[in-house]
């Protein structure tokens, strides 16, 4: 099958007051339809910017984003970061559409939350008026939000943390798109909630048939949700593979740590948990050598040297590192 | 030993009355009649969603709020008893590190003249004692001496969570309040702050109540467990009983809301979702508090308030029908 998305070489730079910021050096995927790919990692790791870089969401005075993004639509291909903006507008909100990890802060506070709804579907879809306030209607409830007639005339400070994030899930499927960026939803929500909203990410994926990118920073969480994890590092993805994969057979020393520091559920004993010393690199010098070498327990003199190419270990399973955990030595090299 | 003993205590927040709300001013009872004591060197952890009241109860204890009924006992001393200045000098006995490592970090201060300042207010140290107690205790942190002459804003977050546990164990205390110490940390250094906690318990012998919302992390720390919801304890026991034998429904489902970082796991297990949201503090549902949500609710829970008891030894719960197996495990 082809894919929906493929994204190629993406580096995003910010150029600030105090100097340049690499914030995505060299971010390549292909999203298949219908799967959904976790993008996992710590802040400053580049996973949010990557992708409001592909739907053109970031300042363009400060922003210097390069590289190419083949967006597959049934009979049409285009490239996301070659287009005008007046196109990506068009393609933004309908045919992929992002909810956000902060549901108080991208909702518009003076409209109510059906116009908001509503006005994704008479931009987008040309409904009018009357068409666009039953299925907003129809989508709230669809979303799990009781009395939609009556929520549909609320503010959103009038809703509750779920229910804003569920808001959110409404404006973001409301044209059907193809493809649905989740950025941190849960993040901001207390656990049993959390879990509401991520079971109904998945029943919606699965009756409308989306894509779906799921960006966050819990392998929990994606433990249970993801077809394929990308893990990223200081602006780079550092492994790639199926979800079964990652979790049986990490392959990075980063993602090795990061398993190894979530404790498990009803453990019998007190295990140390294991820790990744230091700190994420500075962003503000160009990648020249692994950005992981600083932190990591299997570091000799190659990491210092140059940047790791992906190396296959499996089918469908990359990383980035000159370390073979599985021989427990060195690669070759080439 | 004991070395806290809670008994009845409530912290009721007294709301302003707004023009609309006629007649008398709401009240939020953040904390309700919690009782509860802590055992000399273990960690309690304390769990909840937010709002419950989990922080007050933590402050309250510390008398950093007023409790509004009860009394609070650290060793033989009945601390909600105490005046202005015998309070001021037994803060050196308890301490606790904030959240927000920013915000609880004097922006404008030296990372030295942090730590010292709790030194220079309750002992009689000379400034090169104190100097080395500095060095002492950032050594004892994992930073190095030469960090006291910096500012805060020049530390990651997990240096700065460092840099407070530091300044609370500048005066040796007995019992530390970790107020969600690492909630605003990434994954990587949440677990270098956890093992930092856990190595000065043993090396120093020290009490703590760990409070987090985040079960996976609390019962990795916690000796014992205490899930609290809407101002109310729900249930207390060992971790090793809480995850093998639940008894309440609320922490049933809270266990199941934990993800498993196991896809095949994860994929095969059961998950309880509750309906709706936590209801608003000042206006708290009648009988049992978690009535409304809770999957096994029958007509008596809208009526009675549960009482919190020892149902099983060491295990404390406040649920009908918490010994009833059949009705209550629903997992």
């Amino acid at each position: 099958m082809s894919s929906i998305l493929s994204v190629q070489n993406l580096t995003t730079r910010f150029h600030t007051f105090d100097g340049t910021v690499y914030a995505v050096n060299g971010v390549d995927f292909e999203l298949q339809p219908g799967e959904t790919l976790a993008v996992v990692g710590e802040s400053g790791s580049g996973k949010s910017v990557s992708v409001l870089s592909l739907l053109g969401l970031l300042p363009a005075e400060s922003a210097e984003v390069k590289g190419s993004a083949r967006f597959q639509t049934k009979d049409t291909q285009t490239d996301l970061l070659a287009i005008s903006k007046e196109k990506l507008n068009k393609i933004r909100g309908k045919h992929i559409s992002i909810v956000f990890q902060d549901a108080l802060r991208s909702l518009n506070p003076v409209l109510t939350v059906g116009e908001q709804i509503s006005e994704s579907l008479m931009t987008h879809m040309g409904y009018n008026k009357r068409r666009a306030y039953t299925r907003a209607v129809e989508l709230l409830e669809n979303v799990g939000i009781s009395y939609p007639e009556k929520r549909f005339y609320s503010y959103p400070h009038q809703f509750s943390g779920g229910m804003r994030q569920r808001a959110m899930i409404a404006i973001a499927i409301a044209c059907e798109p193809e493809i649905l960026v989740a950025d941190e939803p849960t993040t901001a929500l207390d656990v049993t909630i959390q879990t509401q909203i991520v079971e109904l990410t998945r029943r919606l994926q699965r009756e409308m048939g989306m894509t779906v990118i799921w960006i966050t920073h819990d392998l929990g969480v994606v433990a249970g949700i993801a077809d394929r994890v990308m893990v990223m590092y200081a602006g780079m993805p550092i492994e790639m593979a199926k979800v079964d994969d990652l979790y049986e057979n990490a392959q990075h020393p980063y993602t090795e740590g990061l398993l190894g520091a979530i404790p498990e559920v009803g453990e019998t004993e007190q295990n140390r948990l294991i820790s990744i010393g230091g700190a994420p690199p500075d962003l503000f010098e160009a990648p020249k050598h692994c950005q992981f070498a600083w932190r990591c327990p299997y570091v000799f003199e190659r990491c210092w040297k140059e940047i790791p190419p992906n190396y296959q270990v499996e089918e469908g399973h990359y990383t980035k590192c000159f370390y073979d955990m599985s021989r427990q030595q060195a690669r070759d090299e080439e | 030993m004991e070395i806290v003993q809670v008994d009845k205590i409530s912290k009721h927040f007294q709301l302003k009355r707004s023009f609309l709300s006629l007649g008398r001013s709401p009240v939020v009872k953040a904390v309700d009649n919690i009782s509860f004591s802590i055992e000399k060197g273990e960690t309690l952890g304390l769990v909840g969603e937010s709002g419950c009241g989990k922080s007050t109860l933590g402050r309250t204890i510390l008398r950093l709020y007023e409790p509004t009924d009860g009394i609070i006992r650290f060793e033989d001393t009945n601390v909600s008893e105490l005046g202005r200045e015998d309070l001021r000098k037994f803060r050196t006995k308890m301490q606790i590190v904030f959240q927000d490592s920013y915000s609880s970090l004097n922006p404008r201060h030296r990372v030295g003249d942090i730590i010292a300042e709790p030194m220079m207010i309750h002992t009689e140290m000379e400034p090169k004692e104190i100097k080395d107690r500095i060095f002492e205790l950032l050594k004892l942190v994992g930073l190095k001496p030469m960090h006291a002459q910096r500012f805060p804003h020049e530390f990651s977050g997990g240096q700065r969570q460092r840099i407070n546990i530091a300044r609370a164990l500048a005066l040796y205390p007995r019992f530390v309040v970790c107020d969600e110490p690492i909630s605003a940390l990434d994954v990587s250094i949440q677990a270098q702050v956890v093992n930092l906690l856990q190595d000065l318990q043993k090396k120093l012998g020290i009490t703590y109540l760990f409070i987090a919302h985040d079960l996976s992390m609390v019962q990795h720390i916690s000796d014992r467990i205490a899930v609290m919801y809407l101002g109310r304890m729900m249930e207390l026991t060992t971790s090793r009983q809480l995850f093998d034998d639940p008894l309440h429904p609320y922490t049933q489902s809270l266990i199941s809301a934990i993800p498993i970082p196991n896809p095949k796991r994860e994929r095969e297990r059961g998950h309880i979702v509750l309906e709706g949201e936590v209801p608003s503090p000042v206006n708290p549902p009648a009988g049992c508090v978690f009535h409304t949500r809770c999957p096994v609710a029958e007509e008596k829970c809208s009526r009675e308030v549960p009482e919190y008891r020892e149902a099983k030894p060491g295990h404390w719960v406040a649920c009908h029908f918490a010994l009833d197996d059949d009705k209550v495990k629903i997992l």
